[in-house]
Formats: C-alpha cells, sequence, structure tokens
C-alpha cells in the first residue's frame, strides 16, 4: 500500500511538470490524436504531452518495457489513470491497436509480430482498424465470408468488411477471414493482418442517422497477404478474436466516462433547463427518471471498480460479463433523459439557435443507439450471460 | 478492499452460510408458522447464534464484542436471508446494539451490550406510526414527570415487538409533527405497567406487533442520549438498519434465483428444458445483471458503515431502493419461471415472495429511498 501512494505522488508530480495546460480538459473529437501516418497534432502541446507520456510508455502503461510499453501493474495503471482523470489529462494517443490489437498480439502473436507491431503501436506510428462484421453477418459474426486462399507464398484476400472504424484514416487492419470453407463456422476462421496500402483494398465511408461517418466498408480484391500475417494458428482465429471482444466490450462499458465529447451530465442539465421548487425538480416523472438513472450509474460504477479489485484479487465473478450490456444500455437511458430534460432545446440539429452543447447531446443521442448494437447487441449479450454465468441450456 | 471480501470474511460467511443450511432451512420458518409458535423464533437456536458470535460482530472488544466491524454482521445477515431463518438478528444486533452503542451512556453501553452480545436480552425499535415508514412524523410523546418522564402513544409494524425483552422507542419531547427536532429515543422493559402489545401475523410469518403506551412512567436513565435530541443516532441507526436489510434481500434473491434457474434446467415442456427459451434466458440474464449491480452496491454499502460514515446515508438509500427493486423483480420471476408449482405453499418460493414484500417496507419503501436519494443530491 504505501509503495502505490509513493507511486500516486510521484505520478502526481511528474503529470504536474509535464502536463501542458492546454492538455487539461475533455478534447474535441478534432483535438485527438490518432496517430498513423495520416496523423497530425491538432497544437504544439498536444506533441509535447504525447512525446512525453510515449517516452515513459504510458501510452500503453500496462504493456512489457521490452516493446516500449509503461510496464506497470494493474494497480499503478489505476492510479496513473485517476491522477490523469483528477487533472482532466487528456488520453495523449487514441489507439484501436492499444485497446484491442495490442492484448491480442501480446498473447497469441510470434516474437517477430511482436517486434513488428508493438512498439509500432506504443508510439502511435501506425494506425489499425478492425475488420470483423460483413454486410451479411452482423451479430452471427462467426458466418463471415471474406475468404483468404492459401496461394503457397501468399494469402489471395476477397471480400468486404463494414463498420471499419475510420478505415479511411487506418494504415492496417486486423481482420477475421474465412481460411477453410469446408470447415465448421468457427473452425475455419483465421486472424490476418493486413496492410491497408496493398493493392486492391478500398474504403467506403457510411453516413449514419447521427449525421456522422466515422464507420466504412472495406472491401478485398485480390488482396495479397504475406503469410507471416498469419496471428496465432491457421483456422484457430476464433477464439483470438472472442478474447479481443472482451477488450472490445470492456472498452464500450468505460466509453461513458472517457468519452471525448461528453454529454452535460444530467443533474447539471435539470438545474439549467428544469424549474425547482422547495429544492426538489418540480416535474415528478422526470425527477424520478432522473433518480432512477443516477442510481444505476452509481450502481454500475462501483460495480466496476468492482472489476478491478477482483482482477488485482485473482477471484473471479460474473460482474465483467454483465458491465457491456449494463453500461450501454444506460448511456441510451442517459441520452434519452437529456433529450426529456431539454425538451425542444434537445432537439436542434444544426446551425443558429442552439448552444453547441445542445448540438452536440442530439448527435450523441443518436450515436447512443449503435452502442448498444456493435460490439454485440445487448441481445448477445443476454445470451452470453445466460450461456457463461448461468450455464442455461442452449437450444 | 471494500469490493472483495478478504478470507477472514469469507471464512465467515461460509460458516454462516453452513450452519443456517442445517439448523435453520426455510422449513423451519414454515414449522413456526404452522405450529403459530407463541415466540415466533427459536430461542436455542438464537443462543447457538450468540454463541458464534453473530450478536457480537459488530461490537467493540470492551462490551463483549468481535469488533469484526459491519461487513462481517452484513454477511451473515445476507446469508440469512438464504433461508429466511427468524432470529432477533436484526432487531436487536443491528437495530437495538447500534442504538446503544451510538446513543448510550457508558453506563448503558455496559449494562446492555454485553447482554445483548451474550443473546440474553433482545430488543425492538418501535418507531412506525402509520402504514408508511415515515422516521420522523412522530406523535408518541414523552413528557418530563417527577425525576423521569410519562410515555403516551401507539407504535405499528414494531418488529420483534411481542417477544423482545427491552423496547427502544422513538417518541417526540418537542417540536412540530414532522421535525426531526426533539425526538427521543428511550428504552425500557416490555413488561412495564401502560405497555400493551398485539401480536400481528404478517405475509412473512415473521414477527411484529402493534404497541400502545398509556401513562407508562420512564425514569431518567432510560433515556438513550439527550432527550429531544435523538434524530442523528437514530438518522444512523436506521441507516444501518437499511444496509442491514439490503444485504438480507440480496441473500433472498440470490437465492430464489439460484433455485429459479435451477429449475430451469430441469423443467421440461414441448420437449425441451424450458432454459433453452431465448425468451426466458433473456430475462434471466437481465436478472443476473441486476445482480452484479446490487452485490457492488451492498458490499460498498457495508463497507462505509465502519469506513466512510459521512456517505452512510446516500449510500443506505442506494441500497435500500436497489436491493427493494431487485427483491421485488426478482421473486416475481420466480413464482413465473416455476409455473403451476410456484404458487403453491408446498413450494418454499411462496416464502421468498411474502418475506421481500415486508422486507420492502421495512425503514422505507422504494419511493421513500429514491426521493431521500435525489434530496440528498440537491434534486
Amino acid at each position: 500500500m504505501e509503495q502505490l501512494e509513493t507511486f500516486r505522488s510521484e505520478v502526481r508530480q511528474w503529470l504536474e511538470d509535464n502536463c501542458p495546460q492546454s492538455q487539461r480538459s475533455l478534447a474535441a473529437p478534432e483535438e485527438q490524436y490518432w496517430g498513423g501516418r495520416q496523423g497530425s497534432f491538432a497544437s504544439e502541446d498536444a506533441r509535447l504531452w504525447f512525446e512525453r507520456m510515449r517516452e515513459r510508455g504510458w501510452t500503453a502503461p500496462e504493456w512489457p518495457t521490452a516493446y516500449g510499453g509503461g510496464g506497470l501493474n494493474p494497480q499503478q495503471a489505476r492510479i496513473l489513470k485517476e491522477e490523469m482523470k483528477r487533472i482532466n489529462a487528456r488520453t495523449p494517443l487514441y489507439s484501436l491497436g492499444i485497446w484491442m490489437l495490442g492484448p491480442a498480439l501480446l498473447e497469441y502473436g510470434n516474437e517477430a509480430q511482436k517486434q513488428q507491431h508493438i512498439r509500432a503501436i506504443v508510439n502511435g506510428e501506425i494506425r489499425w482498424c478492425q475488420g470483423y462484421s460483413e454486410p451479411g453477418s452482423g451479430s452471427d459474426l462467426a458466418s463471415l465470408q471474406t475468404r483468404a486462399e492459401d496461394m503457397g507464398d501468399h494469402y489471395l484476400v476477397n471480400g468486404s468488411k463494414i463498420w471499419t472504424t475510420s478505415a479511411d484514416k487506418s494504415d492496417w487492419i486486423f481482420c477475421l477471414v474465412r481460411t477453410d470453407p469446408a470447415a465448421k463456422k468457427q473452425e475455419g476462421i483465421s486472424f490476418l493482418l493486413i496492410d491497408m496500402a496493398s493493392p486492391g483494398v478500398s474504403v467506403t465511408p457510411i453516413e449514419l442517422i447521427s449525421g456522422e461517418s466515422e464507420f466504412c466498408q472495406t472491401f478485398f480484391d485480390n488482396v495479397k497477404v504475406p503469410k507471416e500475417n498469419l496471428v496465432g494458428e491457421l483456422n484457430k482465429g476464433w477464439s483470438i478474436a472472442k478474447a479481443l471482444l472482451v477488450h472490445e466490450r470492456k472498452l464500450m462499458s468505460e466509453m461513458g466516462s472517457d468519452s471525448p465529447r461528453e454529454q452535460v451530465p444530467p443533474t447539471v442539465a435539470a438545474r439549467e433547463y428544469l424549474p425547482f421548487e422547495d429544492g426538489k425538480i418540480a416535474d415528478a416523472q422526470l425527477r424520478s427518471d432522473l433518480v432512477d438513472y443516477e442510481m444505476q450509474m452509481q450502481a454500475i460504477a462501483l460495480t466496476h471498480f468492482r472489476t478491478f479489485e477482483e482482477r488485482a484479487a485473482k477471484v473471479h465473478s460474473a460482474a465483467p460479463l454483465v458491465m457491456k450490456y449494463a453500461g450501454t444500455e444506460a448511456e441510451k437511458v442517459k441520452s434519452e433523459l437529456l433529450l426529456a430534460i431539454m425538451g425542444s432545446r434537445g432537439l436542434g440539429w444544426e446551425g443558429e439557435g442552439f448552444s453547441a452543447s445542445e448540438l452536440d447531446t442530439l448527435r450523441l443521442w443518436a450515436m447512443s443507439k449503435a452502442m448498444t448494437i456493435a460490439g454485440g447487441t445487448s441481445e448477445v449479450q443476454l445470451n452470453v450471460i445466460a450461456k457463461n454465468a448461468l450455464q442455461l441450456p442452449q437450444s | 478492499m471494500a469490493l472483495v471480501l478478504n478470507e477472514e470474511q469469507r471464512l465467515l460467511q461460509d460458516t454462516a452460510r453452513d450452519f443456517l443450511a442445517e439448523r435453520a432451512p426455510v422449513e423451519a420458518l414454515r414449522k413456526l408458522r404452522d405450529a403459530r409458535d407463541d415466540t415466533g423464533y427459536d430461542p436455542a437456536l438464537w443462543r447457538e447464534m450468540c454463541e458464534l458470535g453473530w450478536a457480537s460482530i459488530t461490537l467493540p472488544e470492551a462490551y463483549g464484542g468481535l469488533e469484526f466491524g459491519f461487513a462481517g454482521l452484513g454477511l451473515v445477515i445476507e446469508q440469512s436471508g438464504r433461508t429466511l431463518t427468524a432470529s432477533p438478528l436484526f432487531a436487536s444486533a443491528v437495530l437495538g446494539a447500534s442504538a446503544i452503542l451510538l446513543g448510550g451512556s457508558e453506563q448503558q453501553k455496559e449494562q446492555w451490550l454485553p447482554a445483548i452480545a451474550a443473546g440474553e436480552v433482545t430488543t425492538a425499535l418501535a418507531l412506525e406510526e402509520s402504514h408508511h415508514h415515515r422516521p420522523q412524523q412522530i406523535d408518541t410523546t414523552l413528557t418530563p414527570a417527577g425525576d423521569g418522564y410519562t410515555l403516551n402513544g401507539s407504535k405499528c409494524f414494531v418488529l420483534d415487538g411481542h417477544s423482545a425483552d427491552q423496547l427502544l422507542v422513538v417518541a417526540r419531547s418537542s417540536g412540530e409533527r414532522d421535525s426531526r427536532d426533539g425526538l427521543s429515543l428511550v428504552l425500557l422493559p416490555r413488561d412495564s405497567a401502560g405497555v400493551s402489545v398485539q401480536r400481528t401475523i404478517m405475509a412473512d410469518s415473521r414477527n411484529a406487533a402493534n404497541i400502545r403506551f398509556e401513562q407508562v412512567n420512564v425514569p431518567a436513565e432510560a433515556v438513550i442520549g439527550e432527550a429531544g435530541a435523538a434524530w442523528p443516532v437514530l438518522e444512523a441507526v436506521l441507516d444501518r438498519g437499511r444496509v442491514a436489510m439490503a444485504a438480507e434481500m440480496l441473500g433472498l434473491a440470490k437465492e430464489s434465483f439460484e433455485r429459479t434457474v435451477a429449475y430451469l434446467k430441469e423443467r421440461k415442456q414441448f420437449g425441451a428444458l424450458i432454459g433453452s427459451f431465448q425468451a426466458l434466458q433473456h430475462r434471466a440474464a437481465q436478472i443476473q445483471v441486476e445482480l452484479e449491480l446490487c452485490q457492488s452496491v451492498v458490499l460498498q454499502a457495508l463497507s462505509v458503515v465502519d469506513e466512510q460514515p459521512e456517505q452512510l446515508p446516500l449510500m443506505a438509500s442506494l441500497a435500500k431502493a436497489k436491493l427493494n427493486e431487485l427483491a421485488k423483480r426478482v421473486t416475481n420471476e420466480a413464482v413465473q419461471m416455476h409455473g403451476g408449482i410456484g404458487v403453491t405453499d408446498e413450494l418454499e418460493i411462496g416464502f421468498f415472495l411474502k418475506r421481500a414484500r415486508v422486507a420492502m417496507q421495512i425503514l422505507g419503501d422504494t419511493g421513500f429511498h429514491k426521493d431521500r436519494y435525489a434530496s440528498l443530491c440537491g434534486y
């Protein structure tokens, strides 16, 4: 405990000395640094902050120092996160490589793959996107059809991937591809890394109901991929994908607290948009809805902390399994609640007559609908809980 | 670490679970009910529970206690929720002991705490005066008379009120009806002159009573703390009670849910185990989600009692409100998913359903605690 407290005061001092003042506030989307060949810094301070964190390996605090990571244990990493949050320090590098691919590579990749990719992720040199879903396979991910044929010295990839977030700005994509069409669904799938600069790769953005187009469809037309880009064993990609989905679900469940465009907290919005009587919100229904949401969020936050503590104590429970479902459903409730609190002021789409935060609220409300779909729908989450936590019989 | 049990706590939990499953299963409550037992619980069992130290878990060593912390007591109470065990654990070890520990004089502590810890004395908190929990709406009066006081008024929903040796009575010394100022706490024997007790048989087959106080003489030394200034102590006692009751409801919810999930794995309809039907799987999975969240809430609430008492009011209301909702949902689903046998008295699920409804009213229903939580948060 004492060591951890010493670590905390060192971290606090280091952040105090090294985090530029301009980097101590929520980053607007255009201020986030995502790295990669197309990546650019919004300001000189953003570059400085990123470089200082990178030097300590704190863009990926828990990864081994041998590959450029910070080498922190889970408790130390949590302290770093808490101390950054305390001063509102920005995430220095946003990266699917850090959140998703890296953990899988560290576990399943060979030494050459780790050498080639991990440090490049930590250093923000390569930006990654994910190629799982396909137009014909949404929740039933294992029915994917993109094929990788063994051509002797390389694989030949044909097919397309959808919901590839920011594929148009990414350098490499990690994909699930079918390598054995004859095998049962999950057994003929492999995990392949593909350089987006390869001939035959093309990308089209998709416009959403929120007006954003962060998602893309990515096409593979006779793309040659070197054989050393296969991660793990041939036809064993599904187990890697499952391990990765755990990271994605954890990420989705954390997005409420980590989101760069944070919505106004509903309790703050209530003070701005609702009349009070005797210190209470006058509208009894909205007051009741607000307290329901606040209590649920506190329960979720406590459960989140419980998963940390259980991990440190090596205790297993069903808590991690329920976080994605609980977290994303609560985000939807929050967005609906904000619209109800703001009334017609929460319905502005663009332009004059609305504040920036009012416009953001509506866009985030629309985006919240995707949260219970992406990364495994809520219905799939419930299937997983029924099967893995409750061991209910499968039909 | 507050949200994960340590080795000692796990051991205590296992001991309690094994003991209660062996000595006081739901079947024991059914027997008490069917025999219309006068005491309403098994005194021999209570003595054994006290020998295991359960009535003294939270008390300081100086008063014969184990100083094991409120979380330890919560774990035992959670297990008693699995077996629906009738005992003075809640009324005496939580409410009575807390009131004397937090509000009593040194002499009162020495007189009562070791006796409660040993199971020699049981207590009941006579608080409610209407059919909803309104701890400030007190009309029972405590008026000075000679060297002491006179007590007049009537109380309802007094848990263990007909069996407890001592009654801990909330009365008004001064102030308006709904004011938290002017309240007093007195401890007097149930058999005092002028006290009349009417046992009430409630849905859960556990002990409760209506009590009238008519011109009851109360000696000055029976007042716990300062007359007219009991609110801070009373509120802390109630919050401890709410957290303990939430722990009991967590045990009740887990047990009825586990029994239901087991049934889903054995009952066949239309040639398939009903647990393979997605309509039921999703409802069960949603309950699992809420159970995990409530588990975290209860663990946190138990730990703030000892470690961050300034957070206790908020956490107590969070815990009671969340567990009220959970217990209601789980017991309703438990009956529905059991189908026809779910509504028979033979199946024990009905005992959980009924206890849940009583527990939901004890020390504040969902609406009471949502309102309190919102007010504490400033909206």
